[in-house]
């Protein structure tokens, strides 16, 4: 925030300067609160991972035990639900899509943003009406045509159609218009480098901090996406993590060692986890450049 | 910028590069093509057909014109005489409306008090990663906790009994109340913190000595929301609202996961995208399916449209409106 600070409290009276004490009070409560309610879920399922099976039907307590690696190892070498294999799939199929859905995106951004040509306005208009069209709405026809292209238990219809994000798109275009004067890409051309040199080789390490934060966003995205997947997967060895989650809510869970369970939701998220705890700044002015669209 | 272009090919001496643009929007657009438009005409084309299967075989299917149409606004469920669809649109409605409320109301108050300057709130950072980071959890795993916790054996169970709230049998996923509860509870917690960011963003991005010169004027904190904040926010609120309505109408992962996909109990819980996924998965049946989803297409595009004719038909913001916020 680089606002000029007004120094209203020096004008204050006692009774202002009371009124705002009582307020501050006020917001750190609410604040308190907030955090609390969205910790609390995490905190627990934290501390119940560690706990055994006997434990956790013994009641309730906020202090973590000693059993985190006998379920973990319960957890990693279960038959039913084979979670590493799990991630592994998840992880194939974020990152590509990750990969993908940025350099493409800022390849589109880049031919509208740096060509002129007659078709460059309806381009981008078509891709800014179509930004709010949601994926569920064809779910139907795109689930046929997997059938269709025989793509069933195949990643490609869950990779392939990153390479349009028009969310991805947008944010490059506004980002690359900030930072990407075209008197560069002209002295690209000047040296003698080709169209493509010009893009991977300048304009991409340019766009490094977009790019780095968009592929944290799509890979968070496709991590967590459990609608799509659930539709064309079913085969054991090809499942990704949400659909195991959603396995486990079928099952029958008298059976279950609950310490087991809590391990397998907490390996489910982890992995996000540590991204935003590593990154939390850096992704929480990705939200707030993204929201301030033009 | 349109002239800078114009001077940089005029130099090069008349070589067009417009083949380029074309060439390096061209994957973004076959990819559309063949991922979104297609299943979004074959949707479309399959709402206007009858698929029989014979076993696994899909025979061919048969045109009956607004059948299937016509078919989902008569069948009913258990002795309800509301079609189900509206009974699930229904659904969808409630638990959006019980989790975006709250969410709307506390992430303006939240985005009003981070920026004001007077409060000066210390720990801002702290306070912006936590309320987000829910964001980013899979909702599936979330939900998945939240009934391992609420379910009679969990832990939010136990501390409910002690506290005399509920008695030991009872399943909360069984009431209505409670499973509708759950549902728009992780959607709040889930969404706030994003929706905190970017009002904050839009707030920031107010002319500063407007609030100064309310400030001097006299203007106490009220008039300042009121007069200067929340007009001027409006485009961004407005975004952020129609993007929250479609979210909501596509909500799918935490109903499914918390009912086990049976909307519990009796189908309260079942939304517009859970009754898709049914005609879908387990009966394919690609015609009602696709007509479903057409039906929920027109009804996300009238909603959004009168929630956006909501928030701009007030007076004096007309010039702000155009396209969710021109300023930066």
């Amino acid at each position: 925030m680089s606002r000029n600070k007004v120094k209203a409290n020096d004008y204050l009276s006692v009774k202002g300067r009371t009124m705002l004490l009582i307020s501050r009070i006020f917001v750190y409560t609410i604040l308190a609160a907030l955090t609390f309610l969205c910790l609390f879920f995490f905190y627990l399922l934290f501390v119940n991972s560690t706990r055994s099976h006997g434990e956790l039907f013994g009641g309730f307590t906020l202090m973590p035990s000693t059993h985190a690696l006998e379920n973990l190892k319960n957890a990693w070498t279960d038959d039913s639900t084979n979670i590493p294999r799990g991630m592994l799939n998840s992880f194939v199929i974020a990152f590509s899509s990750a990969l993908l859905t940025t350099y493409f995106s800022a390849l589109t951004a880049f031919g509208i943003h740096c060509y002129d040509f007659k078709l460059k306005k309806a381009a981008f208009t078509f891709i800014l009406v179509v930004m709010m069209i949601p994926s569920q709405i064809s779910a139907v026809g795109f689930v046929k045509l997997c059938n269709t292209l025989n793509l069933t238990n195949n990643y490609l219809p869950l990779i392939l159609p990153s390479i349009a994000a028009p969310v991805v798109f947008f944010f490059m275009k506004q980002y690359m218009e900030s930072i990407l004067p075209l008197e560069i890409v002209e002295a690209a051309r000047v040296d003698g480098a080709s169209e493509f040199y010009t893009f991977n080789r300048i304009v991409i390490p340019i766009m490094g901090p977009a790019i780095a934060v968009q592929m944290i966003f799509s890979f968070v995205a496709s991590w967590n996406n459990f609608f799509i997947p659930g539709m064309i997967i079913d085969k054991p060895n090809l499942k990704t993590v949400p659909i195991m989650i959603s396995d486990l809510r079928s099952a029958d869970y008298a059976k279950f060692d609950m310490g087991q369970l809590y391990m397998l939701i907490l390996l489910s998220i982890l992995p996000v986890i540590v991204v935003y705890l590593l990154l939390s700044k850096f992704i929480i002015r990705g939200v707030s450049e993204g929201s301030v669209k033009g | 910028m349109q002239n800078k272009e114009k001077k940089v090919k005029k130099k090069k001496g008349g070589i067009s590069y417009a083949k380029w643009g074309y060439i390096f929007i061209l994957p973004f657009f076959i990819t559309y093509f063949i991922w979104s438009f297609l299943p979004q005409v074959l949707t479309f084309v399959y709402s206007f057909f009858k698929v029989y299967t014979e076993g696994l075989n899909e025979v061919a299917p048969e045109f009956i014109g607004f059948g299937n149409y016509a078919d989902l606004f008569t069948k009913t469920i258990g002795d309800s005489k509301t079609p189900t669809i509206l009974l699930y649109a229904g659904n969808t409605m409630i638990m959006w409306i019980l989790g975006a409320v709250p969410q709307f109301l506390i992430a303006l108050l939240l985005a009003v008090w981070f920026t004001n300057l007077r409060l000066n709130i210390k720990g801002q950072g702290f306070f912006k990663t936590v309320i987000y980071m829910p964001n980013l959890i899979m909702a599936s795993a979330f939900s998945m906790l939240i009934w391992t916790v609420f379910n009679p054996t969990g832990p939010v169970h136990m501390i409910l009994e002690n506290a005399n709230l509920v008695s030991k049998e009872y399943d909360l996923f069984f009431s209505v109340t409670w499973a509708r509860g759950l549902v728009a509870g992780i959607n709040f917690l889930m969404w706030f913190g994003n929706t905190t960011i970017v009002l904050m963003a839009g707030i920031m991005g107010i002319d500063n000595s407007l609030f100064e010169a309310a400030l001097i004027d006299g203007a106490n904190s009220r008039k300042v929301f009121f007069k200067i904040t929340l007009p001027l926010l409006m485009p961004i609120l407005t975004y952020a609202v129609i993007t929250s309505l479609i979210g909501g109408i596509n909500m799918y992962d935490v109903p499914y996961i918390l009912s086990k996909g049976n909307g519990t109990p009796n189908n309260t819980t079942t939304t517009l995208i859970m009754f898709i996924q049914r005609l879908l998965g387990p009966s394919k049946d690609y015609g009602s399916a696709g007509a479903a989803s057409v039906l929920v297409f027109i009804f996300s595009a009238i909603l959004s449209l009168i929630v956006f004719k909501f928030f701009i038909s007030k007076d004096g913001m007309k010039d702000h409106t155009k396209k969710g916020g021109k300023r930066k």
